[in-house]
C-alpha cells in the first residue's frame, strides 16, 4: 500500500474507542523495515525523532495505547463475572481511585434491584474481608461520606403503594433543602440523605413528579452541579437519564480515559435497559473500533434476549 | 446453648391434629398446644403450620390468635412465628410505639448475626410493605435516628480477622468520646455501625486493658439524653450479648409488676440460640434461677409456656 495511505490507516487505527485489529494486522505483516521505518517517522503520535538518530516510541502515548488494547479484556472480564463480583469489584476499585469516581459507587447502590446490591455486599465480604461500608468510611473522608455509606446500606422496598401525601412533603422537604439552605451543607442535610437512602423507588419517583409539578423544575435540574447528588437522584429516579449523560461523554471529542471505560461498564452492565430505552448514541458505530466494537455492539444487539 | 427440648422423633401430621384437637370445640386445651408446640423447633413449627393448613384448609396461627388471649397469646404468637418474620413483628412494635421502644431495635439488629438481620428486613418488607430502615427513620429523630438507621442497615462483615491498630485507635476515640460526654457522634455511629462483631470485640477488649475498666461501666447511669439511652444497650449487645439478656430479663422480673414484653421477648427469641447460657449468668448475678423467678412473677398458661421454653421437664 502507498505509504501515506498506511500512516493514516495506522493512526486511524488507534484513534476510536478500542483498536482496529484487521487493519494493524494488514499494515504492519505487508511492511518491510524500510516500510516501518517511513511509518514510523510519519506518526507523529506515537514516535518521536531520537537525538541519538532513531524514531523513539512515545511513552505516554504508548499508555494510552495500552488502555485502547485492554478494552476488549475488560469488556470481556466485566461481561464473564457474576454479576455481584463485578460490581463488588467496580465498587472497590471507584473507592480506592477516588472522588471522581464516586458516581460509580453511586451508579451500583441506585441502579440495581435491591437483592442485586445486597448481593454485591456478600460478594464483597468474601473478596475484600470487608464490608463496603467499611471500606468506604476508612477511605473516603470527604463530605461525600455520609451519602455513599447510607446509599451502599439500603436494602429498598420494591413495590406498589406509595403515600402521595408523604411522597409530597419529602419532596418540599428536599426544596427547602436546596433553595434555603446553603447548599454546600446539602451533603450534610440528615432528612435529604435519609429520604434519598431509605425511600423505595417508586416512592422517589412519585417525589419527583410532585416537585417538578409543584415547583416548575425537576429536582435533577435544582440539583444541577451537586454532584453525586445529582448523580443519586437520577440513577433512582431516571436512570436513562444518567446513563445517556455518561454514554454521550464517553464518545465525546475529547473524552477523558475515564469516560471511555465507563462506556464498557454501561453497555456491558445495561445491554437490556439499551436496547428498550434506545438510548445509545448513534456515534457508537463511528467511534468504537475492532474486537470492541464487535463485543459492544453485539451486547446491545443481543441485549433484549432473556 | 438452646433450652428447648425437642423430641428425637415428630410427626409434623400428629402435631397438626393434636392442635386442631386442641382448638375444636368449647375452650382451649393450651396445655396440649403448649405441649406440642413448646417442644418443636423453628423448622418443625413451620412444617407444623403448613401441615395443618394442608389438612384442615386453615391458618393456624390465625386459630390460635382467635382461640388465645393475653400474655399468653403474645408468647405464642412470637414463638410459632419464623425467627426473621418474628423480628420483623418485633421492631415493627417497638416502631409503632408513640415512644418507640428503641433498644429492642439495637438489641435485634446488634445480637443477630449478619445473615439473620438481611433475612429480618427482607421479612419486614414482606409484612410491612416497607424498609425496615425506612420505618425507622420515618419514626426517630436527630442522633438517635442516624445511630438506629445505621445498626439496622448494617451488613458486617463475619470473619474472624481483627487489625489491632484499627482496635487500638478507635478505642482510643471511644475512651475521648465516653470520657468527655461531649460525643463525637459521627464517629461513635462509624465505629459501631460499620466493624465488624470480631473488630469490635478486639476494640471493647483494648479499651478495657487500657483504661481499666469496660466500657459499658464508663456509660452506666439510666440518665442522659436520647443517644446516650440508646448508644449504651448497643454498646452491651455489641460486647457481650449474653450479659444484656441477663439483665433484660432481671429488670422484667425485677420491677413492680412484670415486664411480660421484655420477658416475652427474650425468652422466646433466645429460646433456640443461648438461652442456656443466659440461665447460668442468671443465677451467678441473683443467685436463683431463672426457673424459679419466672415461675414466681408469672401465672397459668403463660408461666407454664415459659417455662416450657426454658427447658422445664413436663
Amino acid at each position: 500500500m502507498a505509504l501515506p495511505v498506511d500512516i493514516e490507516a495506522l493512526d486511524k487505527a488507534f484513534s476510536g474507542i478500542g483498536v482496529d485489529e484487521k487493519s494493524l494486522i494488514s499494515i504492519l505483516t505487508n511492511s518491510n523495515e524500510e516500510h516501518k521505518k517511513s511509518l514510523r517517522k510519519g506518526s507523529s503520535k506515537l514516535f518521536i525523532e531520537d537525538a541519538k538518530g532513531f524514531e523513539r516510541s512515545d511513552q505516554s502515548s504508548i499508555k494510552i495505547l495500552k488502555h485502547q488494547f485492554k478494552r476488549f479484556k475488560d469488556a470481556v472480564m466485566l461481561s464473564v463475572l457474576h454479576p455481584w463480583e463485578r460490581d463488588a469489584r467496580l465498587i472497590e476499585k471507584a473507592i480506592r481511585k477516588g472522588p471522581k469516581h464516586y458516581n460509580v459507587i453511586v451508579e451500583m447502590a441506585c441502579t440495581r434491584s435491591s437483592d442485586q446490591l445486597l448481593g454485591a455486599r456478600k460478594a464483597y465480604h468474601s473478596l475484600f474481608h470487608h464490608s463496603i461500608e467499611e471500606h468506604l468510611v476508612t477511605h473516603i473522608k470527604g463530605r461525600e461520606r455520609k451519602l455513599l455509606v447510607a446509599l451502599v446500606s439500603a436494602y429498598r422496598f420494591d413495590g406498589p403503594g406509595v403515600n402521595e401525601d408523604v411522597a409530597k412533603s419529602e419532596a418540599q422537604i428536599l426544596y427547602e433543602a436546596i433553595n434555603n439552605g446553603e447548599k454546600n451543607k446539602l451533603l450534610d442535610h440528615e432528612d435529604a440523605i435519609m429520604i434519598l437512602a431509605t425511600r423505595s423507588k417508586q416512592h422517589l419517583q412519585a417525589l419527583y413528579q410532585h416537585y417538578n409539578q409543584s415547583y416548575d423544575k425537576t429536582l435533577a435540574q435544582d440539583l444541577e452541579g451537586e454532584g453525586i447528588l445529582k448523580d443519586t437522584v437520577e440513577c433512582l429516579c431516571t436512570p436513562q437519564t444518567y446513563f445517556t449523560r455518561v454514554l454521550e461523554a464517553a464518545v465525546k471529542e475529547d473524552a477523558d480515559e475515564e469516560s471511555k471505560r465507563s462506556l464498557t461498564r454501561v453497555i456491558v452492565t445495561q445491554k437490556e435497559q439499551l436496547v428498550k430505552e434506545g438510548f445509545v448514541p448513534n456515534k457508537i458505530q463511528d467511534i468504537l473500533l475492532g474486537l470492541y466494537k464487535d463485543f459492544m455492539l453485539a451486547s446491545i444487539a443481543s441485549g433484549d434476549i432473556k | 446453648m438452646a433450652t428447648i427440648d425437642v423430641p428425637e422423633q415428630v410427626s409434623v401430621l400428629a402435631d397438626a391434629e393434636a392442635l386442631r384437637k386442641a382448638c375444636k370445640g368449647w375452650g382451649t386445651d393450651e396445655k396440649a398446644i403448649i405441649s406440642v408446640l413448646g417442644h418443636r423447633n423453628a423448622v418443625q413449627r413451620k412444617q407444623i403450620r403448613l401441615a395443618y393448613e394442608d389438612l384442615y384448609q386453615e391458618d393456624l396461627i390465625k386459630r390460635l390468635e382467635s382461640e388465645l388471649s393475653g400474655d399468653f397469646e403474645k408468647a405464642v404468637y412470637r414463638w410459632i412465628l419464623d425467627p426473621a418474620d418474628r423480628d420483623a413483628v418485633l421492631a415493627n412494635v417497638a416502631i409503632k410505639k408513640l415512644s418507640p421502644d428503641h433498644h429492642v431495635i439495637v438489641e435485634i439488629s446488634c445480637t443477630r448475626s449478619p445473615e439473620e438481620l438481611l433475612a429480618v428486613r427482607r421479612a419486614y418488607q414482606a409484612r410491612y410493605k416497607h424498609s425496615l430502615e425506612e420505618d425507622v427513620a420515618a419514626h426517630t429523630k436527630g442522633d438517635t435516628r442516624k445511630l438506629l438507621v445505621a445498626l439496622v442497615s448494617a451488613f458486617r462483615f463475619d470473619g474472624e480477622e481483627i487489625d489491632t491498630r484499627v482496635a487500638n485507635s478507635e478505642a482510643k476515640i471511644l475512651h475521648e468520646t465516653v470520657k468527655d460526654k461531649e460525643f463525637n457522634h459521627e464517629e461513635i455511629i462509624r465505629i459501631l455501625s460499620t466493624r465488624s462483631k470480631m473488630q469490635l470485640m478486639a476494640t471493647f477488649n483494648r479499651y478495657r486493658d487500657d483504661h481499666g475498666t469496660t466500657i459499658t461501666k464508663n456509660l452506666e447511669g439510666d440518665s442522659g439524653d436520647e443517644f446516650l439511652k440508646t448508644l449504651r444497650p448497643t454498646i452491651r449487645c455489641l460486647n457481650d450479648p449474653k450479659k444484656y439478656f441477663e439483665k433484660v430479663l432481671r429488670n422484667s422480673i425485677r420491677r413492680v409488676g412484670t415486664d411480660e414484653d421484655a420477658l416475652t421477648r427474650v425468652i422466646v427469641t433466645r429460646a433456640e440460640k443461648d438461652l442456656k447460657d443466659v440461665k447460668e449468668l442468671y443465677y451467678k448475678r441473683n443467685s436463683v434461677p431463672l426457673d424459679q423467678a419466672v415461675a414466681k412473677d408469672t401465672t397459668g398458661d403463660y408461666k407454664a409456656l415459659l417455662l416450657t421454653l426454658l427447658g422445664k421437664e413436663d
